[in-house]
Order: C-alpha cells, then sequence, then structure tokens
C-alpha cells in the first residue's frame, strides 16, 4: 500500500529552485497495476525515486504499508529497496561483469540469505522462464533476455511492489510485448505495479493511469477509459 | 555479506582487469620484496659481525690503559701506558685470580713485511705463548713460539693466511725468512684462517714475542703494553674474573678509589652489545628505505581504487537500488585494495627470498641475508595494512555516493 500526501520535491541548481513534483496525492493500493504518465520534465521520474526509496521528498509524506519513510536513514532506505521494492530500469542495469545467476543472486546477499540463496535465484530465473541461461554472462543475453533476468532479480526477494521505469524502452516490439505480458501475469498473481511510461501500447496493460504535468497529478483513470483512448504519443 | 561472499566480489573485481591489477600489485611486490630482502641484508650483516666478535676469543676481557691527561686535559681512548708487563704477570697468579685462564699482553702496530720481491702492509702484535687459546687462534702448520722465545726475544714470527697468501705465492713458508721493518724473522708457523674481511681481518696479521716487537719493531714506544687479553675460564665466570683484574690493577697501581682507576676492562659481551646496536639501526635504516618503496606502492594501489569506483560508479548504483548499505559497499571496496596488496604482499615475500637465495652469488662481499619468519609476517601483515589504509578513501567514496546520482552516472 502506496500512500503518498502533497509530496514536494525541489532541486537546487545554484540559485535557483527548481520544482519538479509541487504536492502529489496518490494511493495504490495492494494488487494495483498502476501507469505513470507524462512527458518528459513532467515529474514522473523524480515521482519513481521518491516511491522507489532511492531519494528523500523536500515536504510532505510518503506512507509504504504503513511506515512513514519520509524520515528514514540511509540505511534504512537500502533495507527497504531490499526487501519491499524491485526495480526494473530502462537499461536493465544488470552487473556486466556477473552471470545472470549471480545478478539475481545479489539482493540475497545484501539480504543476508545464505542458505537457500542458490535455489530462490534459480526459482526466481525459472519464474521468468531463463532457467537454462543461468550461467550466460548479460552480454550473452538479448534484449527481451537481460530485462527478464532483471525482472527476476526484482522479484526474488519477493518485494510486494514491483517499480518498472519504461521498461520496454530498449526493447523491439516483439520482446516489449513478452515483457508487458510478464508483468501483467505477476500482477494478477498479486504483485503491486508501478509502471512509468510514456507508451500508450504500453500503459494499455495496465489498470488504472495516472497523468503529471509540471509536477503535478492531471487525470488518474482507471484503465478501461484510457485504453479506448485514441492518443498521439507525446 | 559475508567476508567469504566480499572476497568473491574482489576477486571478480581483480580479474575484471588483470592487467591493471597486475602492474598495481607489481608495486606493492617489489615494496615488499625489498623491505624482506634488506632487512635480511640487515640481519646477515649484523650475524657476520657478531660472528666476527666472537671469533675474537672465547670469554674475553680487554683491558685498555686509561686516558691520557695532559695538562688536565682528556686525551684519546686507551692513550695512557699504564699497563706493564708485571701486570700481565700478576693477572696470570691463579691465587689471586682464580677465574683467569690466561692473560696475555699486546703491543701492536703496523708495518711493512717483504718476502722475496713482495711486499705486504700488515698488521703486528707482540705477545706471548698463551696467544692461540685466549685469541681462539689455531695453528695450522709448523708452531707458535713458545716462553723461551718470549725470555730471548728470538726473531721468530707466526702469520696469517692472508700474509701467506700475500707473500708466498703458493711456496710454503714455514722456515722461510721474511723481513719486519728490513730485519730478517723466521716463520715458524702459520695460522689456520678465522674468516672475517675488510677492518676486521683477522688472518691479516704477524704475531711475534713481545719482547722482540719491543726490541726490534716498535722502536720509540719503550717496553709498552697496550692491551692486556684475559681470558676466563668460563662464560658464567666473565664477571668474577673482571671484579678479580680490577682488584689486582688497583691494588698493583697502587689506587683505592675505582673511579680513579687508570685502566678500563671491555668485555666480549659489551663489545658484541655495542655491536648489535650498531647493526640494528643499519637494519633499521635499510627498512625504512625499503618501506618508502612500500608506500609508493600504497599510494598506486589507492590510486587504482580511485579509477575503479569511479569506473564502476553505475555497479554501484545498481547496488545500492537493490539493498547494498553503505557498509557493504565499503567492505566491498576495502576487501578489494586489501586483496590486491595482500597478494602483492605475498608475491613480494616468494620474490624476497628467491633474491636473498640469489644475492650472495651475484655480489660476494655481502653477507648471506637472513630472512626470519617474524619478518616474513611483518612484511604481510604490513602489506595487508597498507591495503586497508590505501583503500579507506576510495572505498568511503564509493560508499558515499547517492543512488540516484550513482545510476545516472554514464
Amino acid at each position: 500500500m502506496i500512500r503518498l500526501e502533497r509530496l514536494t520535491k525541489l532541486y537546487h541548481m545554484g540559485d535557483l529552485e527548481v520544482p519538479a513534483l509541487r504536492g502529489i496525492d496518490l494511493e495504490v493500493g495492494d494488487g494495483e497495476f498502476i501507469a505513470i504518465m507524462g512527458p518528459s520534465g513532467s515529474g514522473k521520474s523524480t515521482l519513481m525515486n521518491l516511491i522507489g526509496c532511492l531519494d528523500q521528498p523536500t515536504a510532505g509524506r510518503y506512507i509504504l504499508d504503513d511506515v512513514d519513510v519520509s524520515g528514514l536513514t540511509e540505511d534504512e532506505l537500502a533495507w527497504i529497496r531490499n526487501r519491499k521494492i524491485g526495480f526494473v530500469f530502462q537499461s536493465f542495469n544488470l552487473i556486466p561483469r556477473a552471470t545472470a545467476l549471480h545478478n539475481v543472486e545479489m539482493p540475497l546477499i545484501y539480504a543476508g540469505e545464505n542458505q537457500k540463496r542458490r535455489d530462490k535465484a534459480l526459482a526466481a530465473l525459472a519464474s521468468v522462464g531463463l532457467q537454462e541461461r543461468a550461467q550466460h554472462m548479460p552480454s550473452e543475453l538479448s534484449g527481451g533476455q537481460q530485462q527478464r533476468v532483471a525482472i527476476a532479480r526484482a522479484l526474488v526477494t519477493d518485494p510486494s511492489i514491483l517499480l518498472a521505469d519504461e521498461p520496454t524502452g530498449n526493447l523491439d516490439s516483439e520482446s516489449s510485448l513478452e515483457i508487458m505480458r510478464l508483468l501483467a501475469e505477476l500482477n494478477q498473481q498479486g504483485r503491486t505495479i508501478v509502471l512509468i511510461t510514456h507508451e500508450p501500447d504500453i500503459a494499455r496493460f495496465a489498470h488504472r493511469i495516472v497523468r503529471l504535468r509540471d509536477g503535478l497529478v492531471v487525470s488518474d483513470q482507471p484503465q478501461a477509459i484510457a485504453a479506448g483512448a485514441t492518443e498521439t504519443a507525446p | 555479506m559475508t567476508i567469504l561472499e566480499a572476497l568473491r566480489l574482489a576477486m571478480g573485481g581483480v580479474v575484471a582487469n588483470r592487467l591493471r591489477s597486475g602492474l598495481t600489485m607489481l608495486g606493492i611486490l617489489i615494496g615488499v620484496a625489498a623491505v624482506i630482502l634488506l632487512v635480511g641484508v640487515g640481519n646477515g650483516a649484523s650475524a657476520a659481525v657478531q660472528q666476527q666478535i666472537e671469533a675474537l676469543g672465547s670469554n674475553l676481557l680487554i683491558i685498555f690503559p686509561a686516558n691520557a691527561k695532559s695538562g688536565g686535559i682528556q686525551q684519546g681512548f686507551g692513550t695512557a701506558s699504564t699497563l706493564t708487563m708485571d701486570d700481565v704477570r700478576a693477572l696470570a697468579d691463579r691465587q689471586a685470580a682464580p677465574d683467569v685462564a690466561a692473560a696475555i699482553p699486546s703491543a701492536s702496530g703496523r708495518l711493512q713485511v717483504t718476502f722475496g720481491n713482495q711486499n705486504w702492509n700488515t698488521s703486528l702484535t707482540g705477545t706471548t705463548q698463551d696467544f692461540p687459546s685466549v685469541r681462539n687462534y689455531q695453528v695450522a702448520s709448523g708452531q707458535f713460539f713458545t716462553g723461551a722465545d718470549v725470555g730471548a726475544a728470538s726473531k721468530v714470527a707466526v702469520i696469517g693466511q692472508t700474509v701467506v697468501d700475500s707473500l708466498f705465492n703458493g711456496a710454503d713458508p714455514i722456515g722461510q725468512v721474511i723481513k719486519l721493518n728490513r730485519q730478517s724473522f723466521r716463520v715458524i708457523g702459520v695460522f689456520a684462517s678465522k674468516g672475517g674481511s675488510g677492518f676486521n681481518n683477522q688472518d691479516d696479521v704477524v704475531v711475534t714475542p713481545i719482547t722482540t716487537a719491543w726490541n726490534y719493531l716498535l722502536g720509540g714506544r719503550g717496553r709498552n703494553v697496550q692491551q692486556i687479553y684475559v681470558a676466563a675460564r668460563s662464560a658464567q665466570s666473565t664477571q668474577v674474573a673482571s671484579d678479580e683484574v680490577t682488584q689486582i690493577l688497583l691494588d698493583r697501581h697502587h689506587i683505592s678509589d675505582p673511579a680513579q682507576a687508570d685502566f678500563q676492562i671491555l668485555s666480549q659481551q659489551d663489545i658484541l652489545s655495542s655491536a648489535s646496536q650498531t647493526t640494528g639501526i643499519l637494519t633499521l635504516m635499510l627498512g625504512a628505505i625499503a618501506g618508502i618503496s612500500l608506500v609508493v606502492g600504497g599510494i598506486g594501489i589507492m590510486n587504482i581504487m580511485l579509477v575503479t569506483v569511479t569506473e564502476r560508479t553505475r555497479e554501484i548504483g545498481i547496488r545500492k537500488a537493490i539493498g547494498a548499505r553503505r557498509r557493504d559497499i565499503l567492505t566491498q571496496f576495502l576487501i578489494e585494495s586489501m586483496f590486491l596488496a595482500g597478494v602483492g604482499g605475498a608475491l613480494g615475500i616468494l620474490v624476497g627470498i628467491l633474491a636473498g637465495r640469489g644475492l650472495p652469488a651475484l655480489v660476494s662481499a655481502l653477507p648471506a641475508p637472513l630472512i626470519s619468519l617474524p619478518s616474513v609476517l611483518m612484511a604481510f601483515g604490513i602489506s595487508v595494512g597498507i591495503g586497508l589504509f590505501f583503500g579507506i578513501y576510495p572505498a568511503n567514496r564509493a560508499a558515499r555516493l547517492h543512488p540516484i546520482e550513482a545510476l545516472r552516472y554514464e
């Protein structure tokens, strides 16, 4: 359960204060599949960083599973990222000199899980259909496969929320479809998914679409309406 | 994160840049090898000096005259001529000095010795018949002179191996006549080699009866005993013997206050400890010089770790995003730098030991380096410590990176 109250983020550029978020109110329930859309500069990346606990808001509150995370220390935030949030990035962000299996194991290393680490990592790889590629290096995998390894890495600590930031931005349309089907499937298994995208075709998979403009929420609609709309890409 | 996991990570980082890691290790390798080798050379020199001092004699006490005073001004060490042959005889008195095994006088100087058309500059010692036993000289061929020779001031000489090698060119010296200060002396014996080199070559000697030396060779100095060598009965009795000698000489010289004594006693132990102090400083200095190269190697590690941290900024961002705490990142890079330094150090120890083995073959003048286990362990410990010290700054820089900025880094 994610609850954002008047969430504000200011960046300082020299003497200038640039507001990236100007008071976001948003609630995402457990098991939702929500897409956050908006043109570049709308603040969607900043919002993603805040929801992912990679950054702290300037003002406002962020309550994640009944805990106010706005005031936590860096190491406490690291713990939350490790246990509660799985990241899927546009550029995959796998560690190039580690095997697929080792990449997937990595969050478990920081979680202090030593006993069943390998089994859990293999299970996560199997759940994205890549158990045969466990010993491959990222450079030996296709883009779609790399993104599936990244999803396996996001899943391995069994987090309640999956944060996907333009997960198909670097993929061809066929791989994109594959990845989106995988995310939809994970959502059906009960995982909350927050998707950030500017592609309407991708956003169509979500059940709810939130649009941002200039650091504010401008619309928040269920998917049925959004899916029917004929939109031009921003 | 376990240490094993951190080590695996660190090794991955090292292996990913083999050449760079190898060169960085080389810096530490050279430093550690230099420390091991130079400290080994210092210890070797120390052992050689010790051996030479022990070769002076066994349980030896050396009695020097006190410093002369000329118009109230103190002169150099041992410049007075207060020791006499009578003192030597008194010290040989078993009743008064039961712990003295033997006492011999020594009057010495440098002179030119010639045989045929060969000549050599050597040191002369005039002494008595107990010289071989007190000073640990073995007579290899011929014989040493007797008490009768001392009484008669016979023109006989016993010579060391260096003098034999310099003059006789392979011929048998026994019975030959050599010239000392243009006077003829018969060679009656040759000492077995004692080793030693340079200033401390105990084979570069000509020994004659002290009476002969006084009469023919050390003219102008009178019947003066420069030093008395006393052999104590055993190592345990050197202190007692020293006390006995002091008492006898004080009585003979009519001195009641020991502080006013006109002689000084130096034991072999004193010489040994002052020499080992000197060689200890030498070892320390050599070690310190080598230590500088170790520090340079450490700076090399720091440099490479800074490059590594910059290169892996994105990786650090990824790790932080998936839950690595500051401590995890810090440990990873610290272990990596300690691994570099530790492996470099271990290889350096190996190279240092091998070089220590090979060194005497290359430079024969150097004493064989002595490489001890504690110095090896210390060198390894120091190299790992250097990895830790020079790794702290880069690792800390990595640990403090902000996850978002690190993730954005291209």
